[in-house]
């Protein structure tokens, strides 16, 4: 791979880290980003296997969302490359965004489009072809139960359907690698079965998705990889068995990361509601 | 509670201050200007109470009612300007509802409206400083009127906010809002005239008497003699009633301010009371047909960016108050032209005008898109079909429009020899606009009211900066108009039809290189700066 990245400046701790891995689906190396005085990310090195469902799990402010931002092509890293199937994200963007599908967190939608709208919308600029949007739009409306609100505008749609549409939008072009920001919050139950469905099958065909998310016991469930963060850093990664040994991932995550506090606590708290 | 809601609006205010150096800026222009003004209004007042008290009060009492009126109307079409005591946020403290009113009341005199409103009203009063009576009178009415600015302003906001809870509602007020606030030019200038002629008309009649003062008396007073009986004028009219010595229609006045007094507070009451206990939303949700423009445009990036844009600008009424703004124009023209002396002529304008103002709508339209531009970011949409797509739709539009308006400014103007520098010059417009634009939008983004809040909301860390941007993209855009107008202006005004023809082909020629230079550069650097764009608008959030 060409490494078009500008040598770093001052001392900064260079890990030994290995060259990018080419066969993994993403390769994350020395990314750094720094916003103001606040280091985000700091020096991430990351593997997501091809054909994994991969968790990217942390505690708030961790750099989760910053990360995933800067490995799908949204925010520039001050440092570090990304690697999508071995192709230089940030070097060749063009070819490597063809082959990702992304969900980010916290970014409006276009929302005086209806539902189907959006989809075509997103369909038509990824360069797909009239027919295949349409099937593909019909497809996804069903998959996640949209198809009876398919000409409501997205604006009013609620916090769970309005998740299920970007996430919709996301896929219609078949990506190889789909990257998912808090892609379950604010879905119900029902949907969120659902969408864990279709993104099972896509793995088990070869796909590769990588989801974050504050839900251990959901990450324990669905994903193979897990990867935990802290403070910009990847503070442990590989199979979720092999992270979280013969502990829960919740348990394991609390150790890595702390900040449990054994104090008593707002005793009042107790107080008060036993005088009610 | 009364202290504490009070502490939170100065800290508010106080925070704002200190909010980026941009907004100080543009927060200390404010107020020094809303400072000159109150000071220049209280000066003129007290002048005119010391040569004339009687029409001061006059005066005061009909501008004192339209600022009464404005305070309960403004806000309703402004929605969303001032959400700082929104009372939805205080639903889930259990604050007593009397107790709530008393400290919303009084928080809303901390502002910077509300302090100009309380400043100048006390300050009026001193019109009456001859007589101190009608002075105490005057102070009491004044602080009855800012009470009334106040808690009207409350009531009706909070009575009306079911209604403005519905989004589809909201959306065509904010729409219908543009035609008053864009005719308010013409309307002036229509009334300052006539108020003109009848002050002249009238001192014709009272020459005996002299003095234009009393022929002002003449004209205002049968109209303030009406407002005085309103509720938006009764507090401002109890000196005059104190000055003319008619105690009865004191007691009147002031019986139907503070019964008006009571009677808003009572439906803020119960208006309130409801809004605490109802939660927000529910309401019916908009549904569109089928696929819209994008069954009918090109199955491409570009017809897709172009379908979707079409589909805002109809549809977003940040966009669609621009449009509803275009059919204003003529008329606002033909009002000021003929009010002005200067007749059909001033028609010719309109044609550049609409050109200009449909080129430079785009001009931010990143800015517009908010973060939902990421989607075009992560599909990595090619730089040239982004630009090309919001340009197709105002030019397949924006062409046959300006050509028709250049027909109808000849046509009313009757300078039919005028037209081909007319095109020249409006055709320019556009495509040098749209050209630039298609830079601009690339390059600067600036704060802009997001997606569903009003086009009249001044978004935080604007101001300035905005200007700034504004200023320097209308400046290039004028600068390479240069050629055109070097020859339309003679063409039109000497008149030189021959200049005008030539007008036409640098017209068309200057416009289109400028818009397909704009294009292709705009795209070059949108490439290379899209992900960087994201974070400016994620950062406006």
């Amino acid at each position: 791979m060409t490494d078009p990245t500008p040598s770093p400046g001052p001392a900064e701790p260079v890990p030994a880290a290995p060259p990018p891995d080419p066969s993994a689906a993403l390769s994350l190396r020395g990314l750094w980003k720094r916003f103001g005085e606040k280091v985000a990310v700091a020096g991430m090195d990351l593997d997501v296997p091809t054909g994994s469902f991969f968790g990217l799990v942390g505690p708030n402010g961790a750099g989760k969302t910053t990360s995933l931002s800067m490995a799908t092509g949204l925010l520039r890293p001050d440092f570090g490359t990304v690697g999508v199937h071995g192709t230089d994200l940030w070097a060749h963007p063009d070819e490597a965004k063809a082959t990702l599908g992304v969900l980010p967190d916290g970014v409006r939608l276009f929302d005086r489009l209806t539902g189907a709208q959006l989809l075509t919308y997103a369909g038509l600029l990824r360069g797909l072809d009239r027919a295949t949007v349409a099937e593909r739009t019909e497809d996804l409306l069903a998959a996640m139960d949209l198809v009876a609100d398919r000409d409501t505008f997205v604006v009013d749609y609620s916090a769970g359907m309005t998740k299920k549409v970007a996430l919709a939008s996301a896929m219609i072009h078949a990506p190889r690698v789909l990257v998912l920001d808090e892609p379950f919050e604010a879905v119900d139950p029902v949907s969120a079965a659902n969408i864990r469905d279709i993104l099972r099958a896509y793995v088990a065909d070869g796909g590769t998705v990588v989801v974050s998310s504050h839900v251990m016991d959901l990450v324990q469930r669905m994903c193979s990889h897990v990867a935990i963060i802290a403070g910009g850093h990847v503070l442990a990664a590989g199979t979720v068995d092999a992270v979280r040994g013969e502990q829960t991932l919740e348990d394991r995550f609390v150790d890595l990361v702390g900040g449990r506090r054994e104090s008593e606590g707002l005793a009042w708290l107790r107080s008060s509601s036993a005088s009610s | 509670m009364v202290a504490q809601l009070v502490r939170l609006k100065l800290t508010l205010l106080a925070n704002a201050f200190r909010r980026s150096v941009w907004q100080t800026i543009g927060l200390v222009v404010a107020s020094l200007y809303g400072l000159a003004v109150l000071v220049l209004v209280v000066v003129a007042a007290v002048a005119g109470g010391t040569l004339d008290a009687a029409t001061t009060g006059q005066v005061l009492t009909v501008v004192g009612g339209l600022v009464i009126l404005g305070w309960w109307v403004v806000p309703i079409f402004a929605f969303g300007v001032d959400a700082t005591l929104d009372p939805q946020r205080f639903v889930t403290f259990a604050i007593p509802r009397r107790r709530l009113l008393a400290g919303l009341a009084a928080a809303g005199v901390v502002s910077v409206p509300g302090a100009v409103t309380a400043l100048a009203a006390l300050g009026v009063s001193f019109a009456w400083w001859r007589e101190p009576l009608a002075l105490l009178a005057a102070l009491v009415g004044a602080v009855l009127a800012v009470a009334l600015c106040v808690v009207g302003s409350r009531a009706t906001t909070t009575a009306l906010a079911p209604l403005l809870d519905s989004r589809r509602y909201r959306e065509v007020l904010m729409v219908v809002a543009v035609v008053p606030i864009v005719l308010i030019g013409p309307a002036f200038g229509w009334i300052a005239e006539n108020v003109e002629k009848s002050v002249d008309g009238a001192s014709v009649q009272v020459s005996v008497d002299g003095g234009s003062g009393a022929a002002l008396g003449d004209a205002v007073g049968p109209l303030a003699r009406l407002v005085a009986w309103t509720p938006f004028g009764a507090p401002w009219a109890l000196p005059s009633a104190v000055h003319d010595g008619a105690w009865g229609l004191l007691v009147a006045r002031l019986a139907v301010a503070v019964a008006t007094l009571a009677l808003v507070w009572l439906v803020w009451d119960r208006a309130l009371a409801r809004a605490l206990v109802t939660p927000r939303g529910g309401a019916a949700a908009g549904a569109g047909k089928g696929l819209g423009w994008f069954s009918r445009l090109p199955a491409t990036p570009t017809g897709a960016v172009a379908a979707r844009c079409a589909t805002y600008w109809v549809r977003d009424p940040r966009y669609a108050a621009s449009i509803a703004i275009i059919p204003l124009l003529p008329v606002m023209m033909l009002v000021v032209g003929l009010t002005s002396g200067a007749g059909g002529s001033l028609m010719l304008v309109v044609a550049p005008l609409v050109a200009w103002l449909l080129g430079f709508g785009i001009s931010n339209d990143v800015g517009y898109d908010s973060t939902a531009f990421a989607l075009h970011v992560a599909t990595g949409v090619p730089g040239r079909a982004d630009r090309w797509g919001r340009v197709l739709p105002v030019l397949v539009v924006g062409l046959p429009l300006t050509v028709a308006f250049a027909l109808v400014g000849c046509g009313v103007a009757d300078r039919w020899d005028a037209l081909p520098a007319m095109l020249g010059v409006s055709c320019g417009t556009l495509a040098t606009s749209l050209g630039i634009s298609s830079v601009v939008s690339a390059r600067l983004v600036y704060p802009v009211p997001k997606p569903g809040e009003s086009p009249f909301k001044t978004p935080q860390g604007a101001t300035v900066a905005t200007m700034v941007a504004q200023m320097a993209a209308m400046g290039i855009i004028f600068v390479l108009s240069i050629p055109t107008l070097g020859l339309a202006l003679p063409a039109i005004l000497l008149p030189q039809p021959a200049l005008g023809w030539a007008a036409l082909a640098v017209g068309a020629a200057a416009g289109t290189i400028v818009l397909v230079v704009g294009v292709r550069w705009g795209a070059r650097v949108l490439d290379r700066r899209r992900p960087e764009l994201l974070q400016q608008v994620m950062a406006f959030r």
